[in-house]
């Protein structure tokens, strides 16, 4: 087992460098480089030195003067000892601008992903069991209709009928206008009323797909000959279908949820945006548009990291969940 | 519901569906009805036993399911008793309804398209019997495993992958048989099961996964299992079916053996001719879903009368006979959905007579216990047809 883990960790780090270095060359050769705005800007001043100019100098300020793969070297020989640089745009270091956005998106996704399980796998279930009754119809119907809902649609329906015509919630941001005259609890109420209507279209959003997913995987299972034997020995329904059943269907289920664990992480970009949530998935995107390499490379490599882990976790949990995989 | 599928045959327009499929759901809504109520008093499901002497009494049993292609008349008619301490054998080719008869019995049937609309289904607990047929599913609970239990036909898959052995046998006796004791006594009592079918080691395969055992030891497990309440009757569908010959004769003299030490009827379910003449008492032969033929095993051995029975021990190689090829009955079983109204074995007959053309025999008495459904037994045409014929190798099955 510990064999195991060291070899794929190994792996891993072998891939992830690739995937940096992939990273690295599509930031270098992005159409919109941040250098060249400021270049821009600053020559127009008047008085001010050539565009050519500025952009020479630009560049070896930042570091960009030289090529590809020495930029890239460069970038790893700092980034193994922690040292992400300075983020561009935001004028901060790196991982002080990814701190003070990543809590509030891995908060929010990961009280979505809890109520996507809690209430996705229990309907599945029910649909399974309930095969072509009303009830599984009414649950697939539903699942379908929020699988296929696109996000902006959605949040802006809740934002027209629970911000605008009910006025319980206010239609972006994280906190209210009298923020900081609250107290702590306060505070933290605040924000939570705020996050209420981005969780909802999150867990709308996803929930379709886990739901059906579940839905499939348990009507296959019900199927099978185990499940029979398990009647045939006298159990009764409720055990047959939360005992037997439903540990095999966890299998297929482990996996899936395992290799979203990285998404906790990776913030819910449209969802943030048309909240103005300052989250990560938000940050991200400006940093990109923005052509700060820095944020960009540390990011992006991060989720690189979280998604090469989540494989790993579904692996192990794999394990875990199904004894015919032993991991030698 | 027939009427629809007639016109023409294997095709059904969406229409047509639609309509059998809604008319199907509204008789087996009812059945679930039924069978998923609760509380249901004891008097409506107890009954009297034709005769004391017996395990199970099969009468007139109809088990049908509703599809939407129509409705699949598995079981149309079937009429049998399984004596208590006597093996039965149950033989015929594949989808004659063997299967969908002890599934009914256990009331597994897949629900809900599988249903049991008539006859009877009595069966014996001893100091009462009780009509398997308007059982609801709390009852039946209580007697799946415990009085009635079934060893199924593919031992690979049958047992749940993610649990150990020792869990699943632990289950049942648990269930059935578990009260006041503790979980070492129950786990004593699984080591005792699997000791009695002839596991070794025991204590190693208590906690084993069944993907680390071989075909023949899983069978050896849900032989176990399906022993472990000393049940009094023992459905075996196709024990041996996947299993290869050494592990076969091993597995049936392990049962014979399990039989007499519990006495318990065994219902042995293949169409294995070879299993049939080394185990049961009395046979029954089924062909599209009703019997053709029953009687003792000599009577089905020594005498076959039926041709389709004599067909299929035609069809059976012998140990010391010399052929080419091996010989098969011609033609194919009608259509599950639209049988026909006269002998369902008269196509494919070789010994089809005038009489033949008219309605389903009825069943015809040659002595005690054996019985016959073919005109060929019928008095009236006795001469037309000369003395029923004898099996064309008289030594019969062994």
């Amino acid at each position: 087992m510990k064999k195991y883990i060291l070899k794929r960790l190994l792996m891993s780090a072998v891939i992830l460098i690739f995937v940096a270095f992939l990273i690295y060359v599509l930031m270098r050769c992005l159409p919109t480089s941040y250098l060249e705005q400021v270049a821009r800007q600053k020559s127009m001043q008047p008085g001010s030195k050539s565009f050519d100019e500025w952009m020479a100098q630009l560049s070896a300020t930042y570091g960009m003067d030289k090529g590809i793969i020495p930029g890239f070297l460069a970038w790893c020989g700092r980034a193994i000892h922690g040292d992400f640089g300075d983020s561009w745009k935001w004028t901060v270091p790196v991982l002080e601008k990814f701190n003070d956005s990543v809590w509030i998106s891995f908060v929010m996704g990961g009280i979505a992903f809890i109520l996507e399980i809690l209430i996705a796998i229990p309907l599945g279930i029910i649909a399974a069991t309930k095969q072509y009754t009303k009830v599984d119809y009414t649950i697939t119907v539903v699942a379908l209709a929020c699988f296929s809902l696109p996000t902006f649609f959605f949040a802006s329906l809740l934002k027209l009928v629970f911000s605008v015509k009910l006025g319980w919630f206010d239609l972006g941001g994280l906190v209210g206008r009298n923020y900081e005259q609250l107290s702590a609890a306060g505070q933290l109420a605040d924000k939570a009323h705020h996050l209420v209507l981005p969780i909802i279209t999150l867990v709308v959003i996803n929930i379709g797909y886990l739901m059906r997913y579940t839905r499939t995987n348990m009507l296959e299972v019900l199927n099978a000959d185990y499940i029979r034997t398990a009647r045939a020995k006298g159990l009764s329904e409720r055990k047959v279908i939360y005992h037997h059943a439903f540990r095999n269907t966890l299998i297929p289920l482990v996996t899936m949820l395992g290799s979203s664990l990285p998404g906790l992480f990776s913030g819910a970009l449209i969802t943030e945006t048309l909240y103005s949530i300052p989250g990560i998935g938000y940050v991200s995107y400006q940093s990109m548009v923005a052509g700060d390499i820095p944020f960009s490379m540390f990011y992006l490599v991060f989720l690189a990291i979280l998604t090469l882990l989540g494989n790993l976790i579904a692996d192990i949990l794999y394990a875990v969940v199904d004894p015919r995989v032993r991991i030698a | 519901m027939a009427k629809n599928t007639k016109k023409n045959e294997g095709y059904l327009s969406s229409r047509e569906i639609r309509e059998i499929s809604r008319k199907n759901r509204k008789i087996t809504g009812e059945l679930e009805k039924k069978w998923k109520r609760k509380h249901v008093p004891e008097s409506e499901y107890l009954t009297q036993m034709k005769n004391p002497e017996n395990a199970v009494e099969f009468e007139d049993l109809h088990t049908w399911f509703f599809t939407d292609a129509g409705t699949v008349k598995s079981v149309d008619g079937v009429t049998f008793d399984v004596p208590i301490g006597k093996t039965i054998g149950v033989v015929g080719e594949s989808g004659c309804g063997k299967s969908v008869t002890s599934l009914s019995l256990m009331q597994l049937l897949q629900r809900p398209q599988g249903q049991i609309v008539s006859g009877h289904i009595r069966l014996n607990l001893g100091d009462k019997a009780i009509e398997i047929s308007n059982t609801p599913r709390e009852q039946m609970q209580k007697i799946r495993g415990n009085v009635v239990s079934m060893i199924f036909q593919e031992p690979m898959t049958s047992l749940n992958p993610v649990f150990r052995i020792g869990d699943q046998v632990d289950e049942v006796i648990a269930l059935h048989n578990g009260e006041g004791k503790t979980k070492e006594q129950i786990k004593e009592e699984t080591i005792k099961a699997l000791e009695m079918v002839g596991i070794a080691n025991s204590q190693g395969v208590y906690r084993m996964f069944p993907h680390e055992l071989s075909g023949g030891m899983r069978q050896r497990v849900m032989i176990a299992m399906a022993l472990a309440c000393h049940p009094k009757v023992i459905i075996a569908d196709e024990p041996t079916t996947a299993l290869d010959v050494t592990i076969q004769a091993q597995i049936l003299d392990l049962l014979r053996d399990l039989k007499d030490r519990i006495n318990s009827s065994i219902m042995l379910i293949t169409h294995d001719l070879g299993v049939i003449a080394e185990m049961a008492d009395y046979v029954v032969v089924m062909y599209a879903g009703k019997i053709v033929e029953k009687g003792t095993a000599e009577d089905i051995f020594y005498h076959p009368t039926h041709p389709y029975t004599i067909g299929l021990m035609a069809s059976k190689p012998v140990v010391g006979r010399q052929t080419d090829e091996l010989y098969s009955i011609p033609g194919k079983v009608p259509n599950p959905v639209n049988m026909p109204d006269y002998c369902y074995f008269r196509d494919r007959c070789e010994k089809r007579l005038p009489c033949c053309d008219g309605e389903y025999p009825c069943e015809f008495s040659l002595s005690d216990t054996h019985k016959v459904s073919c005109y060929r037994c019928d008095p009236k045409y006795m001469n037309e047809a000369g003395k029923p014929d004898q099996a064309p190798d008289g030594e019969g099955g062994r």
